[in-house]
């Protein structure tokens, strides 16, 4: 909000597709053909609209997850609530799903998709060439299912300056752009603080990025003055190197962009300049993310504290091993304050005041998850002395395997849809 | 000294694939990091969790190094049984690492 009002922004990009989130939205929209957007998007759009129309931003976001055309009704009824003209393009095509056979080697597994299970949705992600004939029409808000994060961004650069495509170094330096703000405040030091080392100032109010973009491709990054966060070199660095595998080949929709000559230059306080992205031909393949029921997940937690307390949970720890471990292909024990994140501790370190014992269990059925966190409550009357806070936990599992599809498979479309306000 | 004492990190998840930056603070320390850090090192520091190889990519322009840690996130984001699935705590097994002073 503070970026829209103060900003000077041309574009505002909301990036809110996680992996998993477009599976769970599909099965929404399988219960309810005008669901399958993001759960937020009502509140977004009604908090943000008025505004993106006073400062004349247009707004890019994939919150349209497995169902744009329906969040771009919901937004054209919100338009309609508040008498605004509005102008919404959706982008469709990104779900294959009924494309394919399952028989597409997953990426991961080197089998076939339908051998990890129940297939329960299929994106591809869809790159720049989609988004730009909706940057094309009049619309002020451009609502996509799965897309490449950067390509949320490549998009209005190339539609703004007029870039081709098919110039792989400026798709290289308008995907490195679009990397370094897809995590929005990881790069204004939303993920970097480390108090007395790495100290980030306000971050209770942090200020989100923007890149105020040459058309030549030199990007000058910065936040709202006033806001919390800090953006510095080193946030750059982090977030540049962030989920990146080989640095010289970072390959999305649009290109496969080199990382290895960008230059990062500070020019001025919470100001960092970047130039230097470049790439090669985007790929003839498309990346195609796929859904599949996994199952449940059953855990149960119990806590231990004060003298021998690493001792007692260890003891309950047996126990449950003992009493579930046949039953379960893949069970999992962890002793929370000890060794339970990195899954080891490097070197020793003195007992903790207390530890809490997680145990979690894959399982097919509710039933048989649930026994995980029936065994760790029994440890009240079967277990060691002065456990404490028992809680049990089973949640549904949607799985994640990807495949690749060649580009003719899949065809990108937009719809356009106005208010009432803007009819008339 | 400790990674820590020189340098910062942060992890990122593809799949069942970790990455980790490592940062020196000062670009002084590149070459410290360039020769002590090496991805067999990085695989006997991290062998607990890392059960595919362990490859490292030079950045000399930032200066940074990246590793990409194949097979650690025991089975990937979305299915793993782990607290942390992302794996996104283990910037700081990394900085764990001991190196000579």
């Amino acid at each position: 909000m503070v970026l829209v009002q103060q900003g000077q922004l041309d574009y505002l990009v909301l990036e809110c597709l996680a992996e998993r989130t477009i599976a769970l939205a599909q099965k929404r929209k399988r219960q309810d053909p005008t669901q399958g957007f993001d759960p937020l998007l009502e509140r977004r759009i009604e908090a943000l609209l008025p505004h993106l129309l006073a400062n004349n931003v247009r707004l890019i976001t994939n919150m349209g997850a497995a169902n744009p055309l329906a969040a771009a009704h919901k937004i054209i009824e919100i338009a309609n609530r508040l008498d605004l003209s509005v102008s919404v393009a959706a982008v469709t095509g990104d779900d294959v799903f009924d494309q394919l056979s399952g028989n597409e080697t997953s990426l991961e597994t080197s089998k076939p998709l339908a051998e990890s299970g129940t297939l329960l949705s299929a994106n591809a992600y869809l790159g720049t060439d989609a988004i730009l004939p909706a940057l094309a029409t009049e619309a002020n808000i451009i609502i996509t299912g799965r897309v490449a994060d950067p390509s949320l961004f490549v998009a209005p650069l190339a539609h703004a300056f007029g870039w081709s495509l098919a110039d792989a170094n400026q798709m290289g330096q308008a995907t490195v752009i679009g990397h370094l703000l897809e995590c929005a405040g990881q790069l204004t030091g939303g993920y970097f603080a480390d108090p007395g080392r790495k100290d980030v100032p306000d971050l209770a109010h942090l200020g989100h990025p923007f890149a105020d973009v040459s058309p030549d491709g030199t990007a000058v990054f910065g936040k709202v003055a006033g806001t919390g966060g800090v953006l510095s070199l080193a946030t750059a660095k982090e977030q540049l190197l962030y989920e990146v595998m080989d640095p010289s080949c970072y390959i999305t929709p649009d290109v496969i962009a080199d990382f290895t000559q960008v230059r990062l230059e500070q020019t001025g306080p919470d100001q960092v300049r970047v130039t230097g992205g470049r790439g090669t031909l985007r790929p003839d393949t498309l990346k195609v993310s796929v859904g599949y029921d996994a199952g449940h997940i059953g855990e149960g937690e119990i806590s231990y504290a004060g003298s021998n307390a690493l001792s007692r949970a260890k003891l309950a720890g047996s126990i449950i091993q003992e009493r579930l471990g046949h039953q379960f292909t893949d069970l999992r024990i962890d002793y929370i304050g000890s060794t339970s994140v990195h899954r080891t501790s490097f070197g020793t370190y003195p007992d903790p005041y207390e530890i809490r014992l997680r145990v979690a269990g894959k399982a097919i059925t509710v039933k048989q998850a649930a026994l995980v966190g029936e065994e760790v409550e029994a440890l009240y009357t079967n277990g060691p002395a002065g456990g404490g806070g028992a809680r049990k936990y089973i949640h549904e599992v949607v799985g994640i395997v990807s495949t690749l599809l060649p580009r003719t498979q899949v065809q990108p479309m937009i719809s356009v849809l106005n208010s009432e306000r803007l009819k008339g | 000294m400790k990674l820590y004492d020189i340098a910062h990190s942060r992890a990122g998840d593809k799949g069942n694939t970790l990455t980790l930056s490592l940062i020196p603070y000062d670009p002084d320390n590149y070459p410290r990091l360039l020769k002590a850090v090496t991805a067999e090192a990085v695989k006997k520091h991290l062998h607990a969790l890392v059960e595919g190889d362990v490859l490292r990519y030079e950045l000399p322009n930032l200066p940074a190094l990246q590793f990409v840690c194949q097979q650690a996130l025991t089975g990937g984001v979305t299915t793993s049984l782990t607290m942390d699935t992302h794996g996104k705590s283990l910037s700081y097994a990394l900085l764990e690492m001991w190196i000579e002073d």
